[in-house]
């Protein structure tokens, strides 16, 4: 009986060993794939457990954290935690192992958990002297001063809407805020209910959106603003801002007309005015006719110089196109030969992201050049060793220097004509207002209002688009948002940048 | 470790009626120094464990470890009085794997626990419940050491076994949903209070038992030949009854049932013991063809042995049906996940594979301790069947030789239908791993089958003289009237 005993103890050492040979075959030679596989849920997990890297801003010198980790005791080990959570949750997004992240935490992605290639050597010596592998910090471009100021104007007033504030010579974004606006701390806790509950109720259950982040995830129609860019457009042809302009009180445009605000004739004047006062007043039909002269070409050309139509914009979150043209495909053309009297004030299929509007402020304020706007200053490694820093980006001109100059002594005339409170009798600012119809029934709903600026006018140094979902039929730009643009204004140069 | 001087020395006077003539030495030493390293070897993996999931270590680790030691002390000191000669590696490799599986069973826990906690679910620790049931497998494997002075004796019930074995077996089948529950698609538990068993677990042993005894006495009946064809020895017709029983129950086990691990199991240890019995690899060559009939008609028959067939090709493209390759997929991320080194115990995602703790605890292990901890863990289980089969070699009388090398087989046989359904070699069918996996049927049959292997071992390395029992008659060969034609080897 002993030989098939043997024989079978031979077989028995068989099977291990073929065991042992697919295991070498599944953990050696395959597990590469496995590892890596889309369902395969262990990377993820990793990297919710990471040290994850901190967003702060500075001001002076000193830095204020934004986003920071505390150490916890389960088995995520650090819990994502948001200071003034609401203030920046336009800027830092949201970091949920449920739902995924936005903002910044999702565009910076890479940097905050570590896997970044710019931090590479950093994780090889982590490796080797044994810590867990951390991720990178980021500084943000934000003042947060202005933020402060910009977000309490609005929050103070209950306004719906959004502030962006530039730089105008480097593109740094200053101020961003986006209202209402949401806490992003429930979203990054461990406990999945907390999460959900909390997710329910900034989406589903909210329609206020508070998570649309509406200054760049959104876009308005610009209204008045917009004459910014047909003014742009005359001067790069050659007009001046003294230049006559028509002061007609209707133009007949298809089968409706299209008249002032007023409802009456430019400056009560039945010849002709200033390009210069028709922008201070604001007249509908002087800008009007001025750009269906100039024609769709120059138009659309001076709107393109401007940034509009730009589809890959990301600051770097991505930003939503702004578009004169009716829909994405025929974003930067006018649908018919009548749409040009429209667009020209803003109406019709023309819609821009409040970031866009502040980009054409800040580019006239620039002197004509387009800066590319941006939010990260620079990137840290884990010890705070610097590892990139802001590089300011020229897009080119996108007119004149002269132009631009007669442009900002238009707007500071235009801010005389506007009211509201934050006037300042040693700052000269250059601004805009406008009020955009929206809807179905425009004159029953209530518009959206504008404000764009740009401050010190002689020697520019920040400048704003500031925009209110208003609640009330009769609002104008000048009322409500004025007073948060200049406060956002006051705050920015107050604080030295 | 121990040398043989001391292993005598060890040697004790308490072995029953050991002579004074004998210089075999017991190796009694050896077996406690190895279970010595076996706690300690468990105490640091739930050093491990505590130390990346607590982040912290207390001192109550080196309790757990000694409490551990004195568990298996026990069952050494049995050893040493009621089977002295005893293979010493046999139980270290036991403890060893039992101690292993409870650190893993305890890992898993903290993980479902933590996920109960954050959706809100109550939940039950596990390992205390197998920890009890350790407890109460090596009272049984005390039992089975006093109650079985010599394995022979088994013989004398073996029709009692075989009937028993095949009870408790078609008892689940039988026996309505309420006490019999459908469980993960396979009817094999019975409710008995708050406990769930397995008789199946307990007639695998009962069985292997019966067939050993059956085989032995009727042993020439089968050598004898029949036609040869083309060569070959062909069994007469008459005496395929054994295999075509085995290939019957087999079957049953598989089709009232629904579980394809058992089936397997039993088919291929009964057939592989009729081939140590009769020394003819013709029966394997029969039984194979069997196998393989079957194994096609139940994959035309049944939808879910399809399902399985299909998990087992690619896990990956059946990955979100229902009943489909997740659970494997799920193991073989984890596998993946380990590669060579493992991510350390307790740093792993093991929870996140269905059944971690029992049919795929072998994923966890191979996760948490890598492709090297998985080898040694396969190496160890090589070891210990391996002695065994070293025992039923050694041992003297046929029944001893059979069983033996039956319950050698049938834990290698777990351990291949398990870990090879766990890492894609074969379908996966669910069955436990041996001493590993949480479940108190799987563990108690298993102990038992490790009872007898030091029992069969103990024999076999015996002195003969004094001490040796009158050997028990076999059973009387039968008094078939048929003419014996013994084929001369």
């Amino acid at each position: 009986m002993n030989t098939p005993l043997r024989r079978v103890g031979l077989a028995m050492l068989g099977m291990v060993i073929l065991l042992l040979a697919n295991v070498t075959y599944i953990q050696i030679f395959k597990a590469d794939d496995y590892r890596k596989n889309i369902n395969n849920k262990r990377i993820a997990l990793e990297e919710y457990s990471r040290e994850r890297g901190k967003i702060l801003v500075r001001s002076g010198d000193n830095p204020e954290i934004l986003a920071t980790v505390q150490a916890t005791n389960d088995r995520l080990r650090y819990l994502r935690q948001y200071t003034n959570g609401p203030l920046y949750a336009p800027v830092t997004g949201f970091y949920s192992t449920r739902y995924g992240a936005g903002g910044l935490e999702k565009a910076e992605d890479e940097i905050l958990n570590g896997s970044d290639d710019r931090l590479f050597v950093r994780r090889l010596s982590d490796l080797i002297t044994g810590r867990d592998p951390r991720g990178g910090n980021v500084e943000l471009t934000i003042n947060p001063a202005a933020q402060t100021a910009a977000y309490q104007a609005m929050e103070s007033n209950g306004f719906k809407g959004a502030v962006v504030a530039l730089n105008p010579k480097t593109g740094e974004i200053l101020t961003m805020v986006s209202t209402p606006s949401y806490d992003p701390n429930p979203l990054s806790a461990h406990d999945g209910d907390a999460q959900e509950q909390a997710w329910n109720g900034y989406n589903k259950d909210n329609p206020a959106k508070p998570m649309l982040n509406r200054a760049i995830a959104e876009s308005y129609p610009p209204g008045s603003t917009f004459k910014l860019v047909v003014a742009a457009a005359a001067l790069e042809d050659g007009r001046t801002k003294d230049d006559p302009v028509t002061s007609t009180d209707r133009i007949a445009v298809g089968g409706s007309e299209l008249r002032n605000y007023n409802r009456g004739f430019c400056d009560n004047n039945r010849d002709s005015v200033s390009m210069t006062t028709a922008l201070a007043l604001s007249c509908n039909t002087a800008f009007a006719q001025l750009a269906h002269d100039l024609g769709d070409e120059k138009f659309l050309e001076q709107a393109e110089k401007f940034g509009i139509g730009e589809d890959n914009l990301t600051v770097p979150m991505p930003v939503v196109q702004s578009c004169v043209g009716p829909k994405p495909d025929e974003c930067m053309s006018l649908s018919d030969s009548n749409a040009i009297y429209q667009s020209a004030i803003g109406q019709r299929d023309v819609r821009l992201t409040p970031l866009q509007n502040a980009e054409i402020v800040a580019t006239i304020a620039n002197g004509g050049e387009r800066m590319r706007p941006q939010l990260v200053k620079s990137i840290l490694a884990p010890d705070l060793s610097k590892i990139s820093d802001f590089d300011t980006d020229s897009l080119g001109d996108a007119m004149s220097r002269s132009s631009a100059e007669q442009l900002r002594d238009m707007m500071v005339e235009s801010e005389a004509k506007t009211g509201g409170a934050g006037k300042r009798g040693d700052l000269v600012i250059a601004s805009k207002t406008g009020t955009a119809e929206t809807g179905n029934d425009p004159k029953n709903t209530p518009p959206f209002a504008w404000y764009v600026a740009f401050a010190p006018a002689n020697d520019p140094k920040v400048a704003v688009a500031v925009v209110v979902e208003s609640k009330d039929v009769a609002a104008t730009g000048g009322k409500l948002s004025a007073a948060v643009g200049r406060a956002t204004i006051n705050a920015a140069l107050a604080g030295g940048s | 470790m121990a040398s043989p001087a001391q292993g005598a020395v060890g040697s004790p006077a308490v072995g029953q009626g050991a002579a004074a003539e004998s210089t075999t030495p017991t190796r009694r030493g050896t077996e406690l120094w190895l279970l010595g390293f076996a706690a300690a070897l468990v105490t640091g993996a739930l050093m491990l464990v505590e130390a990346n999931q607590e982040q912290t270590l207390t001192f109550r680790i080196v309790w757990y470890g000694l409490a551990f030691l004195a568990l298996f002390g026990v069952a050494h000191v049995a050893v040493r009085r009621f089977a002295p000669y005893a293979d010493p590696l046999i139980l270290p490799c036991v403890a060893v794997l039992n101690g292993l599986g409870l650190v893993i069973i305890y890992r898993i826990d903290l993980a479902l626990s933590e996920r109960a906690i954050q959706a809100g679910r109550e939940f039950n620790n596990d390992v205390p419940k197998q920890i009890l049931w350790t407890t109460v497998a090596l009272a049984l494997l005390l039992a089975v050491l006093i109650l079985i002075k010599d394995h022979r004796t088994l013989t004398k019930y073996s029709y009692t076994f075989g009937l028993a074995g095949l009870v408790l077996l078609a008892l689940p089948a039988v026996l309505p949903g309420f006490i019999a529950p459908t469980i993960n698609g396979a009817k094999i538990w019975l409710r008995v209070g708050p406990f769930s068993i397995q008789p199946g677990e307990f007639s695998k042993v009962l069985l292997l038992v019966f067939f050993a005894a059956f085989l032995v006495s009727k042993r020439d009946l089968f050598m004898a030949a029949g036609r040869r064809v083309l060569g070959i020895d062909l069994p007469r017709a008459r005496d395929l009854g054994p295999v075509l029983f085995a290939w019957a129950m087999s079957l049953g086990v598989l089709v009232f049932q629904k579980d394809l691990g058992t089936s397997l199991l039993f088919y291929g240890t009964i057939l592989v013991m009729l081939y140590v019995a009769t020394e003819r690899g013709v029966w394997v060559g029969i039984g194979v063809t069997l196998f393989v009939g079957g194994a096609f008609v139940a994959y035309k028959l049944f939808t879910h042995v399809q399902q399985r067939v299909a998990n087992w090709f690619d896990p990956l493209a059946t990955y979100n049906d229902i009943g489909g390759g997740y659970q494997i997929a799920q193991a073989l991320f984890g596998l993946g996940t380990g590669g060579v080194g493992g991510t350390g115990l307790g740093a792993g995602r093991p929870d996140l594979v269905p059944l971690a703790n029992t049919d795929f605890i072998v994923a966890a292990i191979g996760e948490e301790l890598g492709f090297i901890g998985l080898a040694a863990l396969l190496l160890i289980y090589a070891v210990l069947a391996l002695r065994g089969m070293r025992s039923a070699l050694a041992v003297r009388d046929t029944f001893g030789k059979l069983l033996g090398g039956g319950l050698s087989f049938l834990l290698i046989m777990q351990v291949f239908v398990v870990v090879g359904g766990v890492t894609k070699l074969i379908p996966m069918t669910g069955i436990t791993a041996p001493f590993l996996s949480y479940g108190g049927s799987s563990l108690l049959a298993n102990y038992i089958l490790v009872a007898l292997l030091l029992r069969i071992s103990d024999a076999a390395r015996r002195p003969q003289s004094g001490s040796r029992p009158r050997p028990v008659p076999q059973a009387p060969i039968a008094e078939a009237h048929t003419v014996m034609v013994e084929r001369p080897s």
